[in-house]
């Protein structure tokens, strides 16, 4: 049985903050979840998928956040409790549905949960999500530790019921991917019917039509809801003071940081000079609350990753409170007591108190830094990020890059989000030029196919994954086609959404609920958008290298599409069975000396296989070697060779 | 249950090693083990593209006084468990203190740079070297190869679980050990594993 679903109410549960969220949601009785794979959100479906037969529930990965968004939002309009959740880039593409669902209200309670992703850990972007909340005037909560992040996944459905309104709430990597002990509470034993409403008054919002219209009516009662919220979080018990009644220092924090805050402190000494308010809900601010407590210090520190979203929200009620409260001094990011870039961590919290209240704080003595500092150099290379031993990006991107250097027309490569964004390291041989949102390689590309008339003659090629292909990659395409604009798709084909743990997408014949569904055929698709279609096996590599020569020289105009594929080399498939047994014969492999100047291990470098500096000859890691038998093919000396495993 | 006094609270653990090591799993177990015996625990752990090949720590806060950050604060770890032997000395940068013990697995993962012929990887005579310099006691043991000898190179990481309990510093045993894989891990593991952390409390105590 899944923990998630363990009716032990009397113990304590080691857990995930992401697995916290899930229980939270369980308990409430969520009945629809949807979401898109996303660093650090993924786990949430995960979980809940698993127990989806035990609770009756339906939960999907969804093809895109938007889509995500609008499937929970139908099980609300049906009074479910429905659940949707995103990485922080994902409320970006959620967000023009959200715009109009927080106009038009929910009826079950539904609850959006972004894991935003400070110090960009695992994105390549440090996205906010908490200013989408205050921008569609919706309630946001931001759990401050693990048995909060259940609680308040449980309450945020009642709030989002009482307002009829969806609520945000939001984790942060540090909370997501930490983990912490859970007390549970009850599952609910209630079954529901589902049926959605429309012969009722028009205006009426739980039996009427649902739409945005009249607008004025709308938003009016909109700002209505944001009006009781504010009221509501007067009494939150997730607002809560610890610290003396007169503080020197007055803190006031939320989510992760609240334990960097509390830790600060702790190590500071600190109890009995500095108070800690800790916000769990943050949007929108409740003004008595924070009078009572900023009329209590005059010096305020607010601390908060990235941007200065509650720094600025306190700032106003400060500024309007001000004949009541007097004159207040803000510390945060404003004045750089702490960055505006990158996540937090307890000693910029330290070092920001320790610089306010003029105290003396090191870390270590500079003795043992200095000596530390000094044996990390030469005790510890760095490690850089590479491709896994087999991957069949390497063996892609490996083509792409021959290709293009035997072109010699300074050809490029427009990538997106995905493993293969580390393309842009040596370990992709460096082929990606551009990376920005899912699917954009794409739309670069369909732009840049378009300058010819400017004098502009360079080879492009986009690359996009399989499940990016579904979420993004397919507008791009069918703009390209329409204008005819000239490039190259390369489809990276690995048979999931491998970077963040095979979450299955709609090109396969299995959902979420390990279901057997309907597969979409990528290359019928690219096909009935009348694209040039090849398919190749990345690991062949001669053959993928001549493909794409070939398809860069097609003079024909408009779109082609290269499908290379090959399954990720995580797969269970490729984990369970080796295709080939792999050998180096050291007698042949004249290293420094070949032609090649080791081609093998200073540029192809699989991690299957080691430069020997002492003896002068590459030799294979028997553990790392996932025998894909590639590298046999990149040595000009024939000292690499494969036989077929038994 | 109540749990004993720590000898320093929140006492904070390391774990370090290399994408793929089983950082994670290991991290759990333990966890688990103190978390049955009554102490509220933490982790703090980076996934995601430290998967590909770099470099993935855990951090372990055990505590009898509520939860604490995720990461601990600088220079205040009390012990490092290495599942790779240039990841402690990694560590040290950054979280190390003349008090610090050290606990290391002997085998190396290179680094991609070092597979290249760019970046050299020290000797394991520099590496004991380098910890004894920065740690106030320091362990190195074979577990991979141990656990090659086992059948399971995985096991390396329990083996390094039973010689962080014989240490002493933590309120966890072999007993507690077992209560947690009864639960967590399917039958006929049950004795290798158990076997390797008897495996892993010997190699300290010898
Ligand atoms: S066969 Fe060669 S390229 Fe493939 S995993 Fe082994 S060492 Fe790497």
């Amino acid at each position: 049985m899944s923990h998630l679903i363990d009716t032990n109410l009397t113990v304590d549960h080691l857990l995930m903050g992401n697995d916290a969220i899930a229980r939270g949601a369980l308990e409430a009785g969520v009945k629809v979840v949807a979401g898109y794979p996303g660093t650090p959100s993924s786990e949430i479906i995960e979980g809940l998928a698993n127990v989806a037969n035990d609770m009756n529930m339906y939960v999907e990965w969804s093809v895109n956040e938007k889509v995500a968004m609008e499937v929970a939002a139908a099980a609300s309009f049906a009074k479910l409790r429905s659940m949707c959740t995103m990485k922080q880039n994902g409320v970006n593409v959620a967000s023009d549905f959200l715009l109009h669902l927080s106009a038009s209200g929910v009826r079950g309670g539904m609850v959006i949960v972004p894991c935003d992703d400070p110090g960009a850990l695992s994105s390549i972007n440090e996205g906010e999500s908490r200013y989408f909340a205050r921008l569609v005037e919706i309630p946001l909560l931001e759990p401050g530790d693990f048995q909060e992040a259940k609680d308040m996944t449980k309450w945020a459905f009642e709030l989002s019921e009482e307002l009829r309104q969806v609520v945000m709430l939001r984790s942060v990597t540090r909370l997501s991917h930490a983990s912490g002990t859970v007390r549970y509470d009850p599952l609910p034993q209630s079954e529901v019917n589902a049926e959605f409403v429309y012969q009722g008054f028009l205006l009426d919002q739980m039996e009427g039509i649902v739409i945005t219209a009249p607008v004025g009516f709308r938003h009016t009662q909109q700002q209505e809801k944001i009006k009781k919220a504010r009221e509501i979080f007067e009494n939150s018990p997730f607002n809560t003071y610890t610290g003396p009644e007169k503080p020197d220092l007055l803190i006031i924090t939320s989510s992760a940081c609240t334990l960097y805050s509390r830790e600060a402190i702790d190590v500071l000494k600190l109890e009995d000079r500095v108070g800690l308010l800790k916000l769990g809900t943050t949007w929108p601010l409740p003004p008595n609350l924070l009078k009572k407590h900023l009329a209590m210090a005059d010096n305020i520190l607010i601390v908060e990753e990235v941007l200065p979203f509650l720094e600025e929200n306190v700032k106003v009620l400060a500024a309007e409170m001000a004949h009541e409260i007097g004159v207040k001094t803000f510390y945060g990011k404003n004045d750089a007591s702490l960055p505006m870039v990158g996540e937090l961590n307890p000693d910029l919290v330290i070092n920001a108190i320790a610089k306010i209240m003029g105290i003396d704080y090191q870390a270590k003595s500079e003795n043992y830094a200095a000596k530390a500092q000094a044996t990390v150099i030469s005790g510890a290379p760095q490690r850089d990020l590479t491709f896994c031993p087999g991957c069949p990006h390497r063996a892609s991107f490996w083509s792409i890059h021959n290709a293009l250097e035997l072109d010699g027309r300074k050809g490029f490569v427009c990538g997106d989000i995905g493993c293969y964004t580390m393309a842009i390291l040596p370990t992709g041989f460096q082929s990606l030029k551009t990376c920005h949102s899912m699917g954009s390689g794409s739309g670069l590309a369909s732009g840049f196919g378009k300058l010819g008339q400017f004098g502009f003659d360079q080879p492009i090629l986009a690359v996009c994954g399989d499940s990016t292909f579904f979420h993004s990659a397919i507008p791009a395409l069918v703009n390209a086609r329409h204008h005819n604009s000239n490039f190259t798709m390369v489809l990276l084909d690995n048979s999931g959404t491998a970077m963040t743990g095979f979450q299955p997408h709609p090109g396969l014949e299995i959902n979420a609920l390990g279901q057997e569904v309907p597969g979409l055929d990528i290359a019928e698709i690219c096909r009935a958008m009348g694209a040039r279609v090849e398919i190749r096996d990345p690991f062949e590599l001669e053959e993928t290298r001549k493909i794409l020569n070939d398809l860069i020289e097609d003079t024909q105009e408009g779109l082609k599409v290269l499908i290379l594929s090959q399954k990720c080399a995580l797969s269970p498939e490729r984990k369970a069975a080796k295709k080939y047994e792999m050998s180096i014969d050291e007698s042949l492999c004249i290293g420094e000396n070949c032609g090649c100047n080791r081609v093998c291990t200073r540029i192809f470098r699989c991690p299957g296989l080691t430069w020997d500096k002492t003896k002068g000859v590459t030799r294979l890691d028997e553990v790392l070697c996932i025998g894909c038998g590639v590298c046999a093919d990149i040595c000009p000396a024939k000292a690499i060779t494969r036989k077929e495993a038994a | 249950m109540t749990a004993k006094q720590l000898t320093k609270d929140p006492y904070n653990i390391i774990i370090t090693g290399v994408g793929g090591q089983g950082n994670v799993m290991a991290s759990r177990v333990l966890a688990s083990m103190l978390v049955n015996n009554g102490y509220v625990v933490t982790i703090g752990e980076t996934f995601g593209a430290s998967q590909r090949g770099g470099s993935v720590m855990s951090h372990l806060r055990v505590s009898t006084r509520g939860s604490w950050s995720p990461q601990i604060p600088k220079g205040k770890a009390d012990v490092v468990v290495a599942l790779e032997p240039s990841e402690a000395i990694r560590v040290l940068c950054d979280y190390g203190n003349p008090r610090v013990k050290i606990l290391s697995n002997t085998r190396p993962i290179h680094p991609v740079g070092v597979i290249a012929g760019e970046l050299d990887y020290p000797s394991m005579e520099e590496t004991i070297k380098s910890a004894e310099d920065l740690a106030a006691e320091v362990w190195f043991i074979d577990a991979t190869d141990q656990a090659v000898k086992l059948g399971n190179p995985i096991l390396g990481n329990i083996i390094m679980l039973g010689a962080l309990s014989a240490l002493g510093d933590l309120p966890v045993s072999i007993q507690d050990f077992k209560n947690v894989i009864q639960n967590s891990m399917s039958k006929d593991k049950h004795d290798i594993n158990l076997t390797a952390f008897g495996l892993g409390e010997k190699l300290i105590q010898q």
